[in-house]
């Protein structure tokens, strides 16, 4: 996997909180077993005004000419809150964004984010705000997401973010996780002998 | 130094200390068909193997029909994911419980009942409601595919510690209250966010009081408000529950384990990065008026207005549910019409929930233009069920009885609601078309949801 260093690109504004991973990607589209082909249904019901995805939603920003080819999806508090389907960092993966700019991130949904290089930048409400002002001004802001010194720079505006110093090397190395951890083999087989006979 | 039961159990699992992470070994893996193809086919890739086969256990429960028992029931795409699973296991030599197999169920129901979960034990599923199996005083969470696929080849996963949230439920819950009215209380005090970064401990005389089923319904939804895992400390209901079941340890192990588990609870002074109190006495029916199950009120109250909220994200998210669930400010739930009834989920389909809900069946007949269903939980609790002839109780009343499955807490397969329905449901989320696109779902206990189906709107179950 290739890491994640800058990421320069517009945003599309979702300007609401607690969007759960139900509406990033509806049920229906969880039967497949594979990891690729969900972007078209990304916000299905939001984004559509049909079930069979042929009427596009013309409100639903993702849809709107002037957000058209945005790799940067702006939103709210609590962002892929819901099922632990990782199916949602797939779908937001596969329409093509790169980066999500949120007020906070679930748990499950975080980390869903960084096993598939999606980095996930948490930033305080006040620069949400201006984000969400910016980008509603003048939609072909180009935002330059900087990993390595964690900064959000839109216009003359810089912010920056907090992210945990793994999540970082993981997402700037794209490590294999597993390939990591199988190194550690022998710790592994280490603490299995210590378990209690009936937990084995 | 004292030490919080999310601190003894994280220790006993610390395989290694990486900076400020740690590996942490898993003692469970429960999987089903949805989030496992993916993981399966990540492992073939790069030619690793199931680490711990024999630590690994599957079941068919989202995508299955709850009417036929034959996998193509719901489609070519339900069945390819069924059939997937069914190959994987065999290659993997993992246990499968597949449909129309003695043991088959929703993941969540059949774990404990099988005794699969012991006190102790860290548990994992590709499945946020993982965290059920706290309730035997286990760290349980859910996780992603990427994260089943670790799991699979290495038996570990590397963690943050998360922060520790006490909550406190104080007193004796009075008559007509279930364990459902607690967790969704808890959620309507510290929101649908309130507990993200967080471990929750349920603790409190309400708690203890409580049955294994009971806790099981409070730590399932503790995703719901946001945390990573919910637990409650072993203690005798929970070693009387788990003495004698399948998987569980006997003899001279069941002593061992036993005396183990009596040192699973947090130390007197054990400290808490957050502590919530509720008291049980003030805990009425709970109902969901949004699309969140933090937007929730008791039974007694009225649909509140936006203008009721100070921050302003939370009265935006008040006016797009109030426009989405159809209601007014100031409506009482009591004069709302519904025509669906959901009983079933990881939440509530076990055998007490359905005693519950019989009890309240038996006092009338499904209101006229109202569909209810019911999905036990499992393959045990349908066949327990048909021996109390609690099936008869509902049939006879106008209700459906289905076979196990997660049904239409999520509507994987046909039990799907349409546009505009309202549904009286025992699920766990009310998310804008968590039930089908625009269905209007309600959270509610059991019992309430009965007494919805009889009276054809909501009702507080006390006066039925």
């Amino acid at each position: 996997m290739t890491g994640i260093t800058q990421h320069t690109g517009t945003a599309v504004p979702l300007d609401q909180a607690n969007i759960d991973t139900d509406q990033i990607i509806p049920k229906q589209f969880l039967k497949g077993v594979t990891r690729s082909g969900y972007g078209k249904h990304l916000f299905h019901d939001w984004r559509y005004l049909d079930l069979h995805e042929q009427e596009p939603n013309p409100d639903f920003p993702l849809n709107k000419a002037e957000y058209a080819g945005a790799s940067i999806l702006l939103t709210r508090e609590n962002f892929g809150c819901g099922s632990s389907r990782e199916h949602a960092p797939w779908a937001l993966d596969d329409f093509g964004f790169k980066v999500v700019i949120a007020t906070s991130f679930a748990d499950i949904f975080y980390g869903n984010c960084i096993n598939n290089q999606l980095l996930p930048v948490a930033l305080a409400s006040s620069a949400i705000d201006s984000l969400f002002e910016i980008v509603k001004l003048k939609p072909d802001t180009e935002m330059v997401v900087d990993l390595p010194n964690q900064t959000v720079t839109a216009g003359d505006q810089v912010f920056k973010f907090d992210i945990a110093e793994h999540h970082k090397t993981n997402l700037i190395k794209g490590l294999d996780a597993i390939g990591q951890t199988l190194e550690l083999e022998e710790k592994i087989a280490a603490y299995e002998n210590q378990t209690f006979a009936w937990m084995r | 130094m004292p030490r919080s039961l999310f601190d003894k159990i994280w220790q006993a699992h610390v395989v290694d200390q990486l900076g400020e992470d740690a590996l942490i070994y898993i003692d469970r893996h429960l999987i089903h068909e949805v989030t496992s193809p993916q993981a399966f086919a990540g492992l073939k890739d790069k030619n690793r193997k199931v680490r711990c086969p024999q630590k690994t256990f599957a079941t068919m429960d989202h995508s299955i029909s709850t009417r036929s028992l034959a996998l193509d029931a719901c489609g070519p795409e339900n069945q390819l994911q069924l059939q997937t699973l069914a190959n994987n296991c065999k290659e993997n030599n993992i246990e499968l419980f597949p449909v129309g197999h003695q043991k088959q169920g929703i993941v969540h129901v059949i774990g404990p009942e099988l005794g699969l979960i012991l006190p102790g034990m860290t548990v994992v599923c590709g499945d946020s409601h993982t965290a059920t199996h706290g309730a035997f005083g286990a760290l349980a969470f859910g996780i992603g595919t990427s994260q089943v696929e670790h799991v699979f080849a290495t038996q570990t996963l590397k963690q943050s510690k998360a922060k520790s949230m006490q909550v406190k439920v104080n007193g004796t819950l009075p008559t007509g209250i279930t364990s459902k009215d607690i967790i969704l209380a808890i959620i309507g005090k510290i929101g649908h966010a309130g507990a993200t970064g967080h471990v929750i401990e349920y603790c409190g005389t309400a708690i203890e009081a409580l049955s294994m089923e009971e806790r099981m319904t409070i730590c399932n939804m503790s995703i719901e408000a946001g945390a990573k895992a919910g637990f409650v400390a072993p203690d005798q209901t929970t070693f009387d529950y788990l003495a004698g079941r399948e998987y569980a340890p006997k003899g001279e192990s069941w002593e061992q384990a036993v005396s183990y588990w009596k040192t699973l609870f947090s130390d007197e002074g054990a400290e808490f990065d957050t502590v919530v109190e509720l008291e049980a006495q003030e805990i009425s029916p709970q109902i969901t008026w949004g699309t969140n199950p933090g937007q929730v009120i008791g039974v007694d109250q009225r649909v509140p207005s936006p203008d009721d909220f100070a921050d302003p994200i939370d009265k935006e998210s008040a006016i797009n549910a109030l426009k989405y669930m159809d209601l007014q400010p100031g409506q009482k739930l009591s004069d709302v019409a519904i025509n669906n009834v959901f009983i079933g989920s990881c939440t509530n389909s076990r055998i007490e929930d359905l005693r519950a809900a019989a009890e309240i069946a038996k006092k009338g007949r499904v209101a006229d233009g109202v569909t209810a269903i019911v999905v036990p939980g499992s393959v045990s609790v349908k066949q327990q069920a048909e021996e109390e002839n609690l099936h008869e109780i509902f049939l006879a009343a106008g209700f459906e009885w289905r076979l196990p499955g997660c049904s239409m807490c999520l509507g994987m397969n046909d039990d799907l609601l349409k546009a505009g329905d309202r549904c009286a449901s025992t699920s766990n989320r009310n998310f804008e078309g968590r039930q089908g696109r625009g269905a209007r779902t309600h959270l509610v206990s059991p019992a309430m949801a009965v007494a919805a189906a009889l009276t054809g709107h909501f009702a507080d179950v006390r006066d039925i």
